[in-house]
């Protein structure tokens, strides 16, 4: 070990050399993300055996980490946006002047829509390429297969995901909301703004969905003491809603609650549209259906639904803005954003920041530098890292428009507490 | 269960769950029809049916994209361009499969299997290299949309309706095409005794073409339908297979009548069942009565007598 170390050492001694020199070139002055960052000079650059003391992938001048998604298989719909908005992310950092002084330089890995495979990739991230940091997963199914592995190999996974918490690891930093953020700010809403007393839950059947309902009918049961007058589950990929429609029809709630994912949710809204349920008349609120569904959906069949969650594209703010515009002119003008991208870009940026405060690439140290970690350039506006490895964020109500937009109507004006063991829901 | 509902609600309940049985009914055979006639007719085994399907699907979006940029003002009839070139390319493309890909595996029907299931995964990734891997989204003409008020209760979907005609015209066309036409009874001879056939003059290998071409272009014409009611991304296909062979097999495969009438009673026992209890308990209940009287009728419901 100590000789690699060494020898590591006085290879990378020339090579700061040559770096110094050219560190007087304008590297990250022609990229607005520099305005993101104070960038540290070169000659600042902490020796790599003083942050790095556990054999990470490190070098003087270059630090490795993970990208770990779906881009084959049914998830690879879903997971595309977020592996876009990780290498956005990263490429940023690094015209800013990287990590520490450090490029990031990345290892993609596809997990094929497969949890065994997600779990074996993760060990290969970890201990073949002792890779700093991986950002991915989207499913819980896919996050429940890598966790073992990040907690015995001791990494630190960004999950992006929006998902139904009753988790907590020091390895993991949750970067999209857990169901208590998502759901309650939002059925408070529909409650005040809309007069809603009755509410049909509707799911796809598998674990978030299930989860994300018991925790709303709660909420409707015990803290509004309102009535839940339906509650459905549907096979993943289930096509055919014609006899939930009726349902609905005949029960007459005031609020549909739609937590149904993937390709369902096609046929879902269009069946709705033709079954003449006016979305303008009739309240809809999901936690499911970003601007990435709507593509598939069609913005003429759910224009009028209300979705809950901490992102939208449109929001209006110039961090948003900035992260838009960098996007399209990346990926293309016809790209969309949704709610889980966003997440994802945080990932690199919020690990850029904890180790900066940590001044040490070590996961232990990372971890326990992360809790108050804020990034106030985030798109969504500002988050914090609580204790508990999940951010505290503002949730927001959008209205879907017929251009596949959302109209933000809605925004807690505080940031939301995370909450991942709920008291009084479970 | 039936706690809570007027004896009114109960007679629209069941009527408007009869009409979307009926609906489900019409997707089963336009799903079915296709894989029954290769299945049924030729004995293979195809996997990549559901592919036929989004390639129709895929077609009737990229009809619909070319009327919004080249013939606004026509796109109320837009459908119905979008069935026909389905029905062509989906056609075309089985055909072409069959001579490069099927006709080699006519004696071992299981490699048939093996063969499509692959076919099946290169024509996903050639969705999704061709369309993108997020799933598309088709718009329909106006007038397709809505329902159609019948009570105050009970209302009836335009789209349904239409999926119903549609499904109607192909099966009243497919059964003259096999039992009324030269075609069908080439079809059928070959079917019966391939050797014997090809011994009276009849081209099976046109005949095996022609066959295969017209399961998989039915297939497109199902697929076009289907962006009416479902999605349409590189693996959609993957949702139908299952339900398709449920189907199929269910009604005994050699049979066309029996293809109905199995699609018939899953559709109904499902939307029935649907209503009382949720919807994946629906869908279980139903598959485990498809095997209880599977075991009971290990051919299917409907059983040609075959001489072996």
């Amino acid at each position: 070990m100590s000789s690699s170390d060494d020898r590591q050492d006085k290879m990378s001694a020339t090579r700061r050399g040559v770096l110094k020199g050219l560190a007087a070139l304008p590297i990250a002055s022609a990229v607005p993300a520099a305005s993101f960052l104070s960038t540290p000079a070169r000659a600042d650059v902490p020796p790599t055996s003083a942050v790095n003391t556990t054999g990470l992938a490190v070098t003087d001048t270059e630090v490795t980490v993970g990208i770990l998604h779906s881009v084959t298989g049914t998830m690879a719909i879903s997971e595309t946006g977020s592996v876009q908005a990780e290498k956005l992310a990263i490429d940023q950092i690094n015209a800013a002047g990287g990590i520490l002084g450090r490029k990031i330089k990345f290892i993609q890995e596809d997990g094929a829509s497969d949890w065994p495979t997600f779990a074996e990739k993760a060990k290969k991230l970890l201990v073949q390429d002792k890779c700093a940091s991986v950002f991915g997963c989207w499913t819980s199914a896919s996050r429940k297969a890598v966790l073992p592995v990040f907690e015995q190999y001791n990494g630190m996974l960004y999950y992006p995901t929006f998902y139904e918490g009753l988790e907590q690891s020091k390895n993991v930093i949750y970067t999209g909301q857990e169901a208590t953020q998502q759901i309650i700010a939002g059925l408070n809403w529909v409650v005040k703004e809309r007069g809603a007393q009755t509410f049909y839950l509707l799911g796809s059947d598998y674990i978030w969905p299930r989860t994300s309902n018991k925790i709303a009918r709660k909420h409707i049961e015990n803290f509004l003491k309102l009535k839940v007058v339906g509650e459905e589950y549907f096979p993943l990929g289930h096509t055919q809603f014609n006899s939930a429609i009726n349902k609905i029809k005949l029960t007459k709630p005031d609020v549909i609650y739609a937590i149904i994912v993937g390709g369902s949710n096609v046929a879902f809204y269009k069946q709705l549209k033709a079954a003449g349920i006016d979305l303008s008349k009739q309240t809809l609120l999901t936690i499911s259906v970003t601007e990435d569904e709507i593509l598939g959906i069609g913005g003429e069949n759910i224009a009028g639904a209300f979705a809950c969650m901490k992102y939208f594209q449109s929001l209006n703010n110039p961090n948003n803005k900035a992260f838009v515009e960098a996007f399209k002119k990346t990926y293309g003008d016809k790209i969309v954003i949704g709610d889980v991208t966003q997440a994802a870009y945080l990932g690199p940026w919020l690990w850029k920041l904890t180790v900066e405060k940590a001044g040490s690439f070590d996961i232990d140290k990372v971890a326990a530098a992360s809790p108050g970690v804020a990034f106030d350039k985030a798109p969504e506006g500002y988050v914090r890292i609580h204790e508990n490895h999940h951010l505290w964020s503002k949730t927001r109500v959008g209205k879907a428009r017929v251009d596949g937009q959302y109209d933000v109507v809605y925004e807690t004006s505080e940031l939301v507490e995370p909450d991942p063991f709920p008291k009084g829901y479970q | 269960m039936f706690m809570g509902y007027s004896l009114g609600e109960l007679g629209s309940i069941f009527a408007m769950q009869a009409f979307a049985g009926l609906i489900l009914f019409s997707v089963f055979v336009l799903m079915s029809l296709g894989l029954a006639i290769i299945f049924g007719q030729m004995g293979v085994i195809n996997m990549a049916h559901g592919e036929f399907m989004i390639l129709g699907a895929y077609m009737t979006y990229l009809t619909s994209q070319l009327f919004q940029a080249y013939a606004p003002g026509l796109y109320g009839i837009y459908f119905f361009v979008a069935m026909a070139v389905a029905f062509v390319v989906s056609g075309g493309l089985g055909m072409l499969v069959e001579w490069g890909l099927i006709r080699f595996l006519y004696k071992r029907p299981l490699d048939t299997l093996l063969a499509t299931w692959g076919l099946s995964l290169i024509m996903q990734q050639a969705f999704r290299s061709i369309f993108g891997a997020r799933e598309v989204g088709v718009e329909l003409p106006e007038w397709m949309m809505g329902s159609l008020a019948v009570t105050d209760t009970i209302e009836v979907q335009i789209n349904g309706l239409f999926v119903m005609g549609l499904t109607t015209l192909i099966a009243v066309a497919v059964y003259l095409l096999m039992f009324r036409s030269r075609w069908g009874l080439q079809v059928r001879a070959v079917v019966l005794n391939r050797t014997m056939a090809g011994a009276v003059g009849i081209s099976t290998e046109r005949v095996d073409r022609m066959t295969f071409g017209i399961g998989c272009g039915i297939a497109g014409v199902a697929g076009s339908a289907f962006t009416m009611i479902g999605s349409t991304g590189p693996t959609a296909g993957q949702l139908y297979i299952v339900d398709t062979f449920l189907v199929v097999v269910f009604g005994g495969a050699a049979s066309l009548a029996g293809t109905i009438a199995s699609a018939f009673t899953i559709s109904q026992a499902q939307s029935t069942m649907e209503f009382f209890m949720s919807g994946s308990m629906a869908k279980v209940l139903t598959l485990l009565v498809v095997v209880g009287i599977l075991m009971l009728r290990p051919e299917g419901l409907f059983v040609l007598k075959v001489r072996r």
